[in-house]
């Protein structure tokens, strides 16, 4: 049945393509550029408008949205300040590989590049933090651009994409007919990998005595849990995730060993400096991850794994590459291994786990439990207990990153959502509410610290407004925790600048803002104030927990050091000696 | 090494700003870049001058590839090639240097394109290191101005490198 093609204005052509997208909510805030565009949303009720308090919370909504669905996320700024404050969310996802469409406000296309009122280049600020952008120059072009945004931003390694709409595209008007495909001739991502390699990848696995499976984000992005883990189940290999991977392996499983990398585990990282065959699977040697390069993994052949070319063999070389979508290739590799002869060197695996388990004996996490002196760690623990290892958890940047990646388990794919490459402070907070919106029913966590938090703490009104009741666990040390670390170690404990002061009272800034503040300064009070928050299901509440000053995260890898040079809290040395 | 890379991208606005912005938000160089439309409109033909070793112009090349307008690249390295490059020159010749001139434009196989009391105006084409001997040849207080195109370059034989 032919429909008659409807004329429709540039603002409405917006609102009805979102519509066709399937996408329900877009994070956003008005001004000047986008105000035809506030007007259909206005008359429309396909799309909720989440109208936050800063536009960095617009992205980071959407970003966290984005990683708990693994739908795009969308978000709608104003041309100028709009677009620059939305730059660090975008670099964030960027960063990450996160799949999310800003629609950027532009003065009107007859009055750009002429100084205009708000007017900012935003495709060249966002050119080197975006996958790609688009500036559209026709309403008959927005319908069609609109698609080629949402395509380019999902496929292939995901990333966000930026289009900048002229005003006066959106009061120009033309027929409205949303593709129903796209075809572009540069862009074309690889899905399947090559056979051949395959096979090889699966006879070098097969003949290792000592191997280590390293997964990281993109087998989250790939939605390739499952295969991971009858990958993993099938070769019975110790695994490690990166930050950015955890949850993709059961966190709780005994063939799990942990985080590796800067704070990763002791057997983790000692498992992959001392392994023969190391495979890589969507993780992409990030410094972080690898310490000294020319320390990292010295006697391992290695298989990488990754639908980005560019991510394979760029820091480090490469015996087995092989491109394509994680899930499609750990899908073939499967049945790869299944149909070889040979299987896993069971003598020399036995070994190899002997050797592992001696190491995970040393137990690295091991921290102080006598004091009542909050220890970070305890709290995180504690929520990870109380919500049975099934919150969604997102955090900010510092210590507390670290301690909630180390100390709440995840065991399912997409529940922990951080800002690993970037590592952007102010994060955690607004990625939560785009979590808890995205699943209403859902326990979402935010571990944050007192320096992070109030760096997109405005997002408590958004959080009051569109009824999104997260916990919000602030590690209050005092202290930029993860500086004042470094400049204890690397600076003689000059702390330049890492000090809080003049901290506000957060529980009556809670108060203020409509939600529960707590204060709880003692460990003893820990678990009791979890409880309490998690009973009050409709309600936000901050936690504002006092720990103490001087903890710091271990195990810990300097810079310039590989995996076995690890530095070890003093708890643990001293098991050692 | 110095590598000779071919690109073909969408002839769109801002394609150039992100084939070069790449180059400098990775600090790879670039020696030279050419760009101008194909027989297809839609379709540009870049071609860029680089150096690094064997493993930074790989990832030079995936990530030239993994940009969004960005259609083909091809590292003529890798193929049997020609490469040209077209330089302007403008010399003082007045009248005892004039034969001279004249002479030296012959054995590089220049042409004189424009004529004034004072000075000639040469073009000439090849590969770089020609005209870089041309200029030295040259003394150096006659020129007056030089302009180079940067390297063009094309594989050899039946092959094309087409979108
Ligand atoms: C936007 C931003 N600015 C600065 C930094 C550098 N930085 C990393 S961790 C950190 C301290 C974070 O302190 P806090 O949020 O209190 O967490 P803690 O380390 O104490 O757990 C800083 C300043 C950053 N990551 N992001």
């Amino acid at each position: 049945m032919a429909k008659k093609k409807e004329i429709l204005r540039g603002a409405e052509i917006f609102c009805r393509a979102l519509e066709d997208e399937g996408i329900k909510h877009l994070f956003g805030y008005p001004g000047g550029a986008v105000l035809h565009i506030y007007d259909a949303l206005y008359k429309q009720d396909a799309i909720e408008h989440i109208l936050v308090r800063h536009e960095q919370g617009a992205t980071h909504a959407a970003d966290g949205y984005a990683r708990a669905t693994g739908k795009p996320g969308v978000v709608l700024v104003t041309s100028g300040p709009g677009a620059t404050n939305a730059v660090t969310g975008i670099a964030t996802a960027f960063m990450d590989s996160i799949p999310l469409v800003v629609f950027t406000g532009q003065v009107a296309t007859h009055m750009i590049g002429n100084d205009a009122f708000q007017e900012v280049d935003s495709i060249g600020i966002t050119r080197p933090c975006v996958k790609h952008n688009f500036l559209v120059k026709d309403v008959k072009d927005l319908a069609a651009t609109i698609k080629k945004a949402f395509y380019v931003a999902t496929s292939g390694r995901p990333g966000p994409v930026v289009v900048d709409i002229p005003k006066d595209i959106t009061a120009d008007s033309c027929e409205y007919e949303y593709p129903q495909e796209v075809e572009m001739r540069s862009y074309r991502p690889v899905v399947k990998g090559h056979p051949g390699q395959i096979k090889k990848a699966a006879k070098l696995l097969l003949s290792a005595k000592k191997p280590m499976i390293y997964s990281g984000g993109g087998v989250l992005l790939s939605e390739a849990s499952t295969e991971l883990t009858e990958f993993s189940r099938l070769l019975g290999y110790p695994i490690t995730n990166t930050l950015m991977g955890l949850g993709a392996f059961p966190a709780t499983d005994k063939q799990f060993v942990g985080m590796l990398g800067m704070h990763g585990t002791y057997e983790a990282n000692m498992g992959m400096h001392h392994c023969d065959v190391l495979i890589a699977i969507g993780a992409r040697f990030d410094d972080r991850v690898t310490g000294d390069l020319e320390k990292f993994c010295p006697y391992a052949k290695i298989i990488q794994i990754d639908v980005d070319p560019s991510s394979i063999a760029k820091n480090v070389p490469v015996d087995v590459p092989i491109v394509g979508d994680v899930k499609h290739v750990l899908t073939d590799l499967i049945s790869t291994l299944k149909n070889e002869k040979d299987k896993p060197d069971a003598n020399a695996l036995k070994e190899w786990w002997n050797q592992i388990n001696e190491w995970k004996a040393l137990d690295c996490l091991k921290f102080d439990r006598t004091t009542d002196v909050i220890k970070p760690q305890y709290v995180v623990e504690k929520l990870w207990e109380l919500t049975k290892g099934d919150a969604f958890v997102t955090s900010d940047v510092g210590q507390h990153q670290m301690w909630a990646a180390q100390f709440y388990p995840f065991d399912k794919p997409r529940r922990w959502i951080n800002s690993g490459g970037l590592g952007t402070m102010g994060f955690g907070l607004p990625a939560a509410m785009g979590v808890k919106l995205a699943y209403p029913d859902e326990t979402v966590a935010c571990i944050s610290g007192e320096a992070s938090l109030v760096m997109c703490i405005q997002e408590l009104s958004t959080c009051l407004q569109y009824n999104t009741p997260i916990k919000i666990l602030s590690l209050n040390n005092r202290y930029m925790g993860m500086v004042r670390q470094w400049q204890e170690f690397f600076y003689s404990s000059r702390y330049s600048h890492s000090y809080m002061e003049a901290l506000p009272d957060f529980v009556k800034m809670a108060e203020s803002y409509g939600h529960v503040g707590m204060r709880i300064e003692k460990s003893s009070d820990v678990e009791g104030a979890i409880k309490e928050a998690l009973a009050l299901k409709d309600r936000t509440v901050l936690m504002d927990f006092v720990t103490d000053q001087t903890e710091n995260v271990y195990p810990m890898i300097a810079a310039g050091k590989g995996h076995h040079e690890m530095h070890l809290s003093s708890d643990v040395d001293r098991e050692l000696a | 090494m110095r590598h000779i890379l071919s690109l073909l991208l969408e002839n769109e606005a801002g394609a150039l700003s992100r084939v070069s912005g790449l180059f400098s938000a990775r600090a790879y160089n670039i020696e030279s870049l050419t760009v101008a439309p194909t027989e297809d409109p839609t379709i540009s033909r870049m071609t860029v001058v680089t150096s690094g070793s064997d493993q930074i112009v790989e990832q030079i090349g995936k990530q030239l590839n993994k940009l969004v307008d960005v259609i083909k690249v091809v590292d003529l390295n890798e193929y049997r090639h020609i490469e040209r490059e077209l330089m302007l020159i403008k010399l003082t010749a007045q009248k005892e240097d004039r034969d001279e001139a004249k002479r030296m434009v012959e054995i590089f196989r220049g042409r004189i394109i424009d004529v004034t009391e004072n000075t000639y105006t040469i073009e000439m084409t090849g590969t770089g290191e020609k005209l870089d001997a041309f200029i030295e040849a040259l003394d150096d207080s006659m020129i007056l101005e030089v302009v180079r195109s940067g390297v063009s370059g094309i594989s050899r034989g039946d092959k094309a490198i087409q979108s």
